[in-house]
């Protein structure tokens, strides 16, 4: 297990770094030059003194050649300093530090929305003996997934916050003001959540131990929630890892419709106003939450499902039990 | 992570939604705008002092140091904390006593003497001194002006600033420089207290600040807020102000509101008392609420498209006239944008002291357009667009969708064009890659603004030798204009040399000019006195807010 966790660290830290490689050699690749952006955004248009461009650009070392940038961008990110914002001079880290606590509030609160609303119209179409309301209830899903986030978010605020004044249209302030944009972002969640444990339900009420179950005398909750739910949610976990890295994506547009600080927002600016530190120092972040999500999802697998053995992964060629623990690690 | 963002600006383009990155009308290349006069609502009654005036800026600003900021948002908030040396009357474009109570400047026009007001202090309790003044000159013109580079380049020339005693510096440039006067009724040149100018500029974007204004900053979140807290001592507004003393309302919440339906939605409901960037569409839930919105024309450049005369179709100045006649500048208004703006009818927009009404040359003439493009040879091709020697009659543009309106306004004028038989494209680009394209000179056409309330702006646009994004050669009628107008100090004789600049840039199609670029604020019906500057950027010194 120990072993398991350090492989995972290692693969962990690749990830790292691969995320501040590509990143850097992406912008760096942009047509347009940092400093150039930087004043063009204060000096409103006026010509500005070439030596003063010069003397910015080697402040931020822009003036140095690429692989000693890269190098030196790398080595900083090692030790936590992940350079100064273009466009506000603040540290990278304490912009992110600011916003990252707001969205990892309103990420959590979505998730939990997402598995619970999700969860639960999977259940309760799974559980009904209503064809209707199944029919009605699977049609669900499809529409969370195509209706657009903004769309949503606008529609949202027009009723409860225009019209009947239930909630805050913008602001970070309180648990009201977290209500709508979470509703807005965690859709698209519980549709997939929704979809992806409705199939699991079906090919579990379809195995041999439900006939089993029934033949012992179980009833029909009992036979779903012992049985059937139990075996239809691993699937689920496996999607949760990638959830979780649609609900940062996400928060782009909720922040940005509900006027949140936060990651969405930080991204949204930096990309806009190309401010290249801090879409470096985003990436990063980005990268490492979702290597740390997806541990944890292994991790729960063998709490879940005594079946699987996280050892095996490392030697996947000694039992099939193995084998099969190895292809839902890569799932997730 | 950054991939999201292009596929939701995608999805937003196409339910037709305001992106909500382009929210910022105002920061063209060259950030904002404005038009003259107080547009605050009239005030009815006797102004009620206390309360909170909560407004929704359409974009995050860049920071809260008044020398520092370009953008209209960034500067809606530094201007409250800050005063300057004068200030400019909105409706004269008169230069009036603000932290000075007057000045003395030499024939020559490179030394200003500046007596100040010897009863001001800055929010920390220090006095405002010749040597505080001085210190603030010399920062903007040492190594902090890499920071400051609109403040810089209104100090281009500087040599000195001397403290001839506590209240009275004089400053000296070593050439004329009719500009600097008006300069310093800028944002860009407000003076802080010895504390800011010593700090770090990094640190004064972040809120280390300390002015002379109205208004002191609680607090400032990058890309969340701002909150500005009423000083109960200041007393020494500008003669622009309704009033002298401390300002109304105790304090101004700024929010950063993207969406400009939720500002628009949030002002109607009551979780705003004004919010800036309003777009035609949100013009009637603002007024079915009671509220009103408030517009000014942006001084400076207007929108237009300003061509590399070296390239193509567009190097023959006939051509470059006939596509400006062909240009229906009064449709372009009516049909994508809303009544706050105007057609451009000069170079300069109408509220640029100095500006000159060229209307006459601007004017809608198609038929003249199609004789003209006749005479120099563009024949109607087999696709309706006009022929020359196999070349096709083609032009681009190249365009930062910064202001919302700019594509719809930019379509339009293509479909006017091809009535003519010539071929618009239309280049979008983000602003950093027009900015690098502005270098490399890989363009038909540059569209872009720029504001300041004087006329010096052409200057630093237009001439054969800084910057030169025409890509001419020296013009005789034209470069002489513009170094003279630096050294003019009778006020008539410059506005009649920035006339003839303007004149010629038109004739030659330096640039083809389109429309006046404005500021759109909607105010709730309790809010009053919210009034613009010189140069279309907001006042809150006069607002106040109706109580209960």
């Amino acid at each position: 297990m120990t072993r398991y966790v350090l492989g995972r660290v290692v693969a962990a830290v690749a990830v790292l770094w691969a995320a501040v490689t590509v990143s850097f050699v992406v912008l760096y690749l942009l047509p347009s030059d940092p400093v150039s952006v930087m004043l063009d955004n204060a000096s409103a248009g006026q010509t500005v003194d070439p030596a003063q461009a010069a003397a910015l650009r080697a402040q931020y070392g822009f003036d140095r050649g690429p692989v000693e940038q890269y190098l030196s961008q790398l080595g900083h990110t090692v030790t936590g300093d992940l350079g100064t914002s273009l466009t506000s001079g603040a540290p990278v880290r304490t912009l992110i530090a600011q916003a990252f606590p707001q969205t990892a509030a309103l990420a959590a609160f979505a998730l939990v929305l997402a598995v619970a609303v999700g969860g639960g119209t999977a259940v309760l179409a799974s559980w009904t003996r209503s064809s209707r309301l199944r029919g009605l209830l699977l049609a669900l899903p499809p529409l969370g997934v195509a209706v657009p986030g903004f769309w949503v978010g606008l529609l949202l605020l027009q009723l409860f916050s225009f019209r009947w004044y239930w909630f805050p249209a913008v602001g970070n302030d309180g648990f009201a003001s977290l209500v709508l944009p979470a509703v807005t972002l965690a859709i698209p969640g519980a549709a997939t959540v929704a979809q992806v444990l409705s199939q699991g339900l079906g090919a579990a009420w379809r195995s041999p131990y439900v006939e089993t179950a029934f033949a012992k005398g179980a009833s029909r909750g009992r036979v779903l929630g012992r049985h059937v739910l139990r075996n239809a949610v691993l699937p689920v976990l496996t999607v949760l890892g990638v959830l979780v890295g649609q609900l940062l994506a996400g928060s782009v547009v909720a922040e940005t419709v509900f006027s949140r600080q936060g990651f969405g927002r930080l991204v949204e600016q930096a990309v806009t106003t190309q401010d290249i530190p801090v879409v470096q120092g985003l990436v990063v972040v980005a990268a490492a939450v979702f290597v740390v999500v997806n541990l944890a999802v292994d991790l729960a697998y063998p709490l879940l499902d005594p079946r699987i053995d996280l050892t095996g992964v490392l030697r996947p060629r000694r039992a099939p039990a193995a084998r099969r623990t190895t292809a839902l690690g890569r799932a997730a | 992570m950054p991939r999201t963002t292009p596929r939701w600006r995608h999805v937003a383009a196409v339910a037709l939604l305001a992106p909500a990155l382009a929210l910022a009308a105002c920061a063209g290349p060259g950030g904002a705008a404005t038009q003259g006069g107080p547009a605050g609502a009239a005030p009815t009654g006797d102004p009620t002092p206390g309360g909170t005036l909560r407004f929704a800026l359409g974009a995050s600003p860049s920071g809260v140091d008044p020398q520092q900021v370009g953008t209209n948002v960034s500067i809606y908030i530094a201007r409250q904390l800050a005063d300057s040396l004068t200030d400019q009357d909105p409706k004269t474009g008169e230069i009036v006593p603000w932290l000075a109570t007057s000045w003395d400047v030499s024939d020559d026009l490179t030394t200003f003497t500046f007596h100040l007001r010897d009863d001001v202090t800055f929010s920390d309790g220090t006095p405002l001194t010749a040597t505080t003044v001085k210190a603030n000159l010399d920062a903007l013109t040492g190594p902090f002006g890499a920071s400051a580079p609109l403040a810089a380049s209104y100090l281009a020339g500087y040599q000195g600033a001397t403290v001839v005693d506590d209240h009275t510096v004089t400053v000296t440039f070593d050439a004329p420089n009719a500009q600097f006067l008006q300069a310093t009724s800028t944002v860009s040149l407000a003076i802080l207290s010895d504390a800011s100018v010593g700090a770090d500029a990094a640190a004064r974007l972040q809120g280390t600040i300390v002015g002379s204004g109205p208004f002191v900053l609680k607090s400032y979140t990058q890309d969340q807020g701002a909150v500005l807290t009423r000083r109960a001592d200041y007393g020494w507004a500008s003669a622009v102000s309704d009033h002298e003393g401390p300002a109304y309302v105790d304090e101004i919440d700024f929010s950063i509101v993207p969406e400009s339906g939720v500002r628009a939605g949030g002002l109607a409901s009551g979780q705003f008392d004004a919010v800036g960037d309003v777009l035609p569409q949100d013009v009637q839930q603002i007024s079915a609420a009671g509220g009103s919105v408030l517009t000014r024309t942006n001084p400076g450049v207007t929108f237009v498209l300003q061509p590399n005369v070296t390239r193509g179709f567009l190097a023959d100045v006939a051509v470059r006239r006939a596509v400006s006649q062909a240009i229906n500048r009064p449709e372009l208004v009516d049909t994508v944008l809303s009544d706050a703006f105007k057609p451009a009818t000069s170079v300069l927009a109408s509220t640029t002291p100095g500006y000159t009404d060229l209307s006459q040359d601007l004017a809608f003439d198609p038929d003249a357009a199609k004789a003209a493009l006749d005479a120099a040879g563009w024949k109607p091709g087999a696709d309706g667009i006009r022929e020359k020697d196999g070349q096709k009659a083609t032009f681009d543009v190249v365009y930062a969708p910064l202001f919302t309106g700019s594509q719809a306004v930019l379509e339009l004028a293509q479909q006017q064009l091809r009535a003519v038989g010539v071929d618009l494209t239309l280049r979008q680009v983000t602003p950093a890659e027009q900015s690098a394209l502005d270098k490399s000179g890989d363009y038909d056409t540059y569209y872009y603004n720029v504001t300041r309330a004087d006329g010096d702006i052409l200057r630093t646009q237009f001439p054969a030798a800084e910057g030169n994004r025409n890509r001419r050669p020296a013009d005789p009628a034209l470069d002489p204009l513009l170094a003279a107008e630096l050294t003019q100090s009778d006020a008539a004789q410059r506005a009649d040399t920035i006339a003839q600049a303007q004149r010629q840039i038109v004739d030659q199609g330096y640039a083809i000019p389109l429309f006046e670029l404005a500021q759109s604020i909607g105010v709730g019906a309790k809010v009053h006195g919210v009034t613009f500057d010189a140069s279309s950027r907001l006042l809150f010194h006069d607002a106040w807010v109706e109580q209960g």
